[in-house]
């Protein structure tokens, strides 16, 4: 009986021999990520059981992206708080101010996580970075604080599912409907403490931003990972950006599944999941006149250069409608940069758009672009729970940079096609 | 440890949001938090729960966001655990690791209304319904999280471990 990649990479950081789904472990951690909301608990966690220094500072990410630019004192007081924390540690991968970017889009970008790695976050998006065939879960700040200490974390070994996606994806349709779709599927608990695995031909080919949206919102379906072989696409991305050696791991043919699901992807059409669950998914032909207020192109699901300039070719030459508030979102400074070099910011401004820094802040209802009462957003981001842009009477109706960009120009939910 | 109070009753897919949105994390202090327990879900709870009141929920409580405010929210609000259907993964770690007892239960939920008492035996996961004297089990406990729990949390477990392995 084979084992499958997730079985493997974390068999891989300890010291056994075997493993099977359902064990509980003890395992080492490569990298361990915290930001501005969850890091003051695991700092001060770590500091109450005496910790001193941490395990490996090359190992400690921590990333203020998520009320920043500090949005009140409190916040403030928060950042600071990290900030003497990393500085005091001398934590290498630390990024506040203008090296913030969002820390899902900026850990692959720069490098700090690789194939083959364990990567603990206290953000529940660490899941991420099973795009790049990293094993990457969300945990709590009390987590992080234990491998701040220790270098280990505990594990139950997940089950994993398999998702086989065949057939050509039509126009306009992307690693983001995909997942949309899945989760309509199977449900926000339909992947509950369980690997998603996504396989099939149509991942051979899908751009690794793609995968990174996919395994963004496994955690939508409440996986513990989710998670892609490694291959030529992803070491294209990840060769110029590693500084540290990678291994690329891939799952047995005998490997155990609990469940096999295919999905024709050339049939499907851009999705949206409507309020207030991700699973409340429906084509985007069943979303008509359903007006906005607003659009928000960004976040650790879709910010990155590849989805601005899908935005950028629809939104080219044309405008939000009068009604609609379009905000984009570069995800980091280095996209940010790159979409001035490439006119896209010039096209979005044009469009009407304003232009946020980097931040988390508008997707969780922080700040930067907050829902008031009975207003209503199609968003690119992750969750559409009640309040999660704003007042508890807002509503988020999630999707693709496509159908984001459309809906901004037509003041309603709408497929580019109609454009 | 038996655990006794009033329950509220909520329904599935009660998300991190619900139980402490995120417009109220700029702070980690639990007494704040508690002031803002469950208020997207229900935005009278905390005037209405007593100290010992207990939260009952449906399917994949906790899931969304890894917010540990979340669960240090429920426990400052002075509720003395959480039974739910099932529990999102990252609430239910958390859970264990801070110290706020959670039990699952997939009978409870049919069986109460809002108001009614309910005790808990920690040890054993023996329910109890005040009122007709119904008994439900909860779902057992890894040996591993019994140890969680018995040494206080994850910190404490570590620091006792650290201790032994330095003997």
């Amino acid at each position: 009986m084979g084992n499958t990649i997730t079985e493997k990479i974390l068999m891989a950081h300890t010291d056994l021999k075997e493993i099977r789904a359902g064990q509980l472990i003890n395992a080492k951690v490569d990298i361990a990520l915290g930001n501005d909301i969850t890091a003051p608990i695991a700092i001060k966690e770590f500091q109450k059981a005496g910790g001193k220094k941490v395990f490996d500072k090359n190992k400690v990410v921590l990333v203020l992206d998520h009320f920043t630019p500090n949005k009140d004192i409190d916040s403030a007081q928060q950042c600071k708080f990290v900030h003497e924390f990393a500085m005091e540690q001398q934590v290498t991968h630390f990024y506040e101010g203008g090296q913030v970017g969002i820390e899902h889009a900026l850990l692959p970008e720069k490098g700090i996580v690789l194939p083959g790695d364990l990567v603990i976050g206290a953000d529940s998006h660490t899941c991420t970075y099973g795009a790049l065939g990293a094993f990457a879960t969300g945990v709590g700040s009390t987590d992080l604080a234990a491998v701040m200490l220790t270098g280990e974390l505990w594990f139950k070994v997940p089950q994993s599912m398999k998702f086989i996606i065949k057939g050509k994806m039509p126009k306009w349709v992307s690693g983001k409907d995909l997942i949309l779709n899945i989760i309509g599927r199977i449900g926000v608990d339909g992947a509950l403490y369980k690997a998603m695995e996504f396989a099939g031909e149509t991942i051979g080919k899908l751009p690794m931003a793609d995968r990174l949206s996919m395994a963004n919102m496994a955690i939508e379906a409440g996986a513990k990972n989710g998670i892609f072989a490694p291959d030529a696409i992803t070491k294209e991305y990840v060769e110029p950006r590693a500084k540290r050696p990678y291994k690329f791991y891939s799952s047995d043919a005998d490997a155990v599944y609990s469940d096999t699901i295919e999905i024709d992807a050339g049939k499907l059409e851009p999705q949206v999941a409507f309020p207030h669950l991700p699973s409340n998914v429906k084509g985007v032909s069943k979303a008509r006149n359903i007006k906005i207020d607003q659009a928000l192109i960004g976040s650790c699901t879709n910010g990155r250069i590849e989805d601005l300039r899908i935005a950028a070719a629809i939104l080219k030459k044309r405008k939000a409608a009068s009604t609609v508030r379009l905000i984009v979102v570069p995800a980091t400074p280095d996209i940010y940069k790159q979409a001035i070099k490439e006119g896209l910011i010039e096209i979005f401004m044009n469009a009407d758009a304003v232009i946020s820094p980097p931040s988390c802040g508008a997707c969780l209802g922080g700040h930067l672009g907050i829902l008031a009462e009975g207003e209503r957003a199609v968003a690119t981001t992750n969750r559409n729970f009640v309040g999660r842009m704003g007042h508890p009477q807002s509503e988020v109706y999630l999707a693709s940079p496509a159908v984001a960009a459309a809906s901004a120009i037509l003041g309603r939910i709408a497929s580019p096609e109609e454009l | 440890m038996i655990l006794k109070g009033k329950v509220w009753k909520f329904g599935d897919n009660i998300d991190t949001d619900a139980i402490i949105p995120a417009r109220y994390l700029t702070t980690s202090d639990p007494q704040e938090l508690a002031k803002h327990c469950m208020e997207d879900a229900d935005p009278a709870f905390i005037t209405k729960m007593k100290p010992g009141d207990i939260i009952v929920g449906g399917e994949n409580f906790g899931c969304g966001s890894s917010r540990e405010h979340a669960p240090i929210a429920i426990k400052a609000a002075g509720v003395s655990c959480v039974v739910a259907k099932s529990f999102a993964r990252i609430f239910y770690r958390n859970s264990f690791n801070m110290g706020l007892p959670i039990f699952e239960s997939r009978e409870l939920m049919g069986a109460i209304k809002d108001g009614d008492e309910i005790s808990l035996d920690s040890a054993k996961g023996i329910i109890t319904v005040t009122k007709g004297n119904k008994i439900f089990s909860s779902n057992s406990i890894p040996p591993f999280m019994e140890q969680l729990i018995s040494d206080g949390g994850l910190m404490k477990h570590i620091g006792k471990k650290r201790k032994e392995s330095r003997v």
